[in-house]
């Protein structure tokens, strides 16, 4: 077999990859920022907002975990101009990726959030926080570390799932390895070329990740 | 103009989910039996067989399924074997679900307390008998709802097989799409169909993790 691969004919190709990999980073970046902040948003409506709304987000939450990636990207760019939502493949694949990982990211931050000591809240009420405050100094924060590597894996889950994007035409390291397997014919190489792409950036990720937590959780705290 | 009516498409809808059914089940089956294999040498003495058990497992879980898709399907083809999709589909899916699962079930042996290995090897038991007749019991019992909950992701994953051809429900949902341009009924049944499949799962892993653990709290 190792007769059979060359990945020299790949170095011609390696702006294409390069392409690919910024735009992978982009719709990683941007869909998972975008999608905390929904996945934040929609555990503060399951656990302190308004009770109207909670419904609605156990069916958004429940709808989105039970259907795959692939289904969810079709219906967003492909079902929703019918109904005359359009828009270009590359919006279509972040929002696909907001809504996706938003409903993962509720119910992991929930649980951190449900893990609040109550001493916490009653701590922050003897200092007449209103629950706004409460919420964003006192509950957030500590609840965010304390689920901070489940929300790195199911980050590097997402970024793998950005793979399925290449299918509506956004450019990304899967798109790079379907073009040049289709100029060159060396598929093995390509998509081993790719797949080391994908696992460099998952590496980077996790790295990513950690060094984010040191900025954003600096105090060791004591009790823990 | 379209001479599919609404039925027609829920209809070739529900013919192709037979098909995502039989590859959720077989990628479960052998998933999980290459997974048992992994488990024992990933939880064996031997050295050689941990480090390759954990090498499989990383690789497995560190890469897209998409592109472990990609790579049986055109690997296998470079060996000069021409490989069908099922057959890429289901080698891949095999392999992905195992290693999921192994790491998931280690989890559950390494729950069981060190006594247990202690006692076991007290009355001579093999590393085998150990796992046979004390630790694998006992950690089938925690296993059980995350295996569940695992069984989701299974079949949402099947769904990416449509890429390399399989003709399962997404890329029947596909092709009626083509031929009848309406997208928003097909995936929206689509999407319908698969949570019909996966949330009755998804239920019943929170409700027998439940079960389990309070059964658990009262001994």
């Amino acid at each position: 077999m190792a007769a059979g691969l060359e990945f020299g004919a790949l170095l011609d190709y390696a702006p294409v990859f390069a392409k690919g990999v910024a735009v992978t980073c982009e719709l990683t970046v941007v869909g998972g920022g975008l999608g905390l902040a929904l996945g934040i948003f929609c555990a503060w409506t399951r656990t302190q907002g308004p009770r109207v709304l909670r419904p609605f987000v156990s069916l958004y939450v429940e709808l989105i975990r039970n259907t795959p990636f692939l289904i969810q990207l079709f219906f967003i760019f492909f079902g929703l101009p019918s109904i005359g939502v359009s828009m270009g493949e590359m919006e279509a694949a972040i929002l696909a990726m907001v809504v996706n990982l938003g409903a993962y990211a509720c119910e992991i931050i929930r649980a951190g959030i449900e893990a609040t000591p109550r001493g916490q809240y009653e701590a922050s009420a003897s200092l007449a926080m209103g629950r706004f405050q409460t919420f964003r100094y006192v509950v957030l924060r500590p609840a965010l570390q304390r689920i901070w590597p489940a929300l790195t894996s199911q980050l590097v889950i997402v970024m793998f799932g950005s793979a399925v994007c290449s299918q509506i035409a956004v450019e990304d390291i899967t798109f790079a390895a379907n073009f040049v397997q289709s100029r060159n014919f060396r598929a093995f190489e390509a998509y081993i070329a790719a797949t080391l792409l994908y696992l460099a950036l998952a590496i980077a990720l996790r790295q990513g990740m950690r060094l984010l937590a040191l900025a954003l959780f600096p105090r060791r705290r004591a009790a823990r | 103009m379209s001479p599919f009516t609404t039925w027609d498409i829920v209809r070739n809808l529900l013919l192709a989910t037979q098909w995502t059914l039989l590859l959720s089940l077989v990628a479960f089956v052998g998933g999980g039996a290459v997974a048992l294999a992994a488990l024992l040498a990933r939880t064996s003495r031997n050295r050689w067989a941990r480090r390759g058990a954990t090498l499989y497992i990383e690789l497995f879980q560190g890469t897209p399924l998409l592109m472990q898709l990609f790579l049986f399907f055109f690997g296998l083809s470079l060996l000069g074997v021409n490989v069908p999709p099922w057959l890429a589909a289901a080698l891949a899916l095999i392999l992905w679900t195992g290693a999921f699962l192994a790491e998931i079930w280690r989890g559950c042996v390494e729950a069981i307390p060190r006594g247990q290995w202690e006692a076991s090897a007290s009355l001579a038991q093999s590393y085998f008998e150990q796992m046979r007749h004390v630790i694998l019991p006992q950690a089938l019992r925690i296993a059980i709802p995350p295996t569940v909950g695992f069984s989701v992701q299974v079949v949402k994953a099947t769904a990416l097989t449509s890429i390399i051809g399989f003709v399962e429900l997404s890329k029947a949902s596909t092709m009626i799409t083509n031929a009848t341009f309406q997208p928003f009924v097909v995936y929206g049944f689509a999407a319908l169909i698969y949570f019909a499949l996966c949330w009755p799962l998804s239920k019943s892993s929170q409700l027998l993790e439940r079960k389990l653990n309070v059964a658990h709290r009262h001994h």
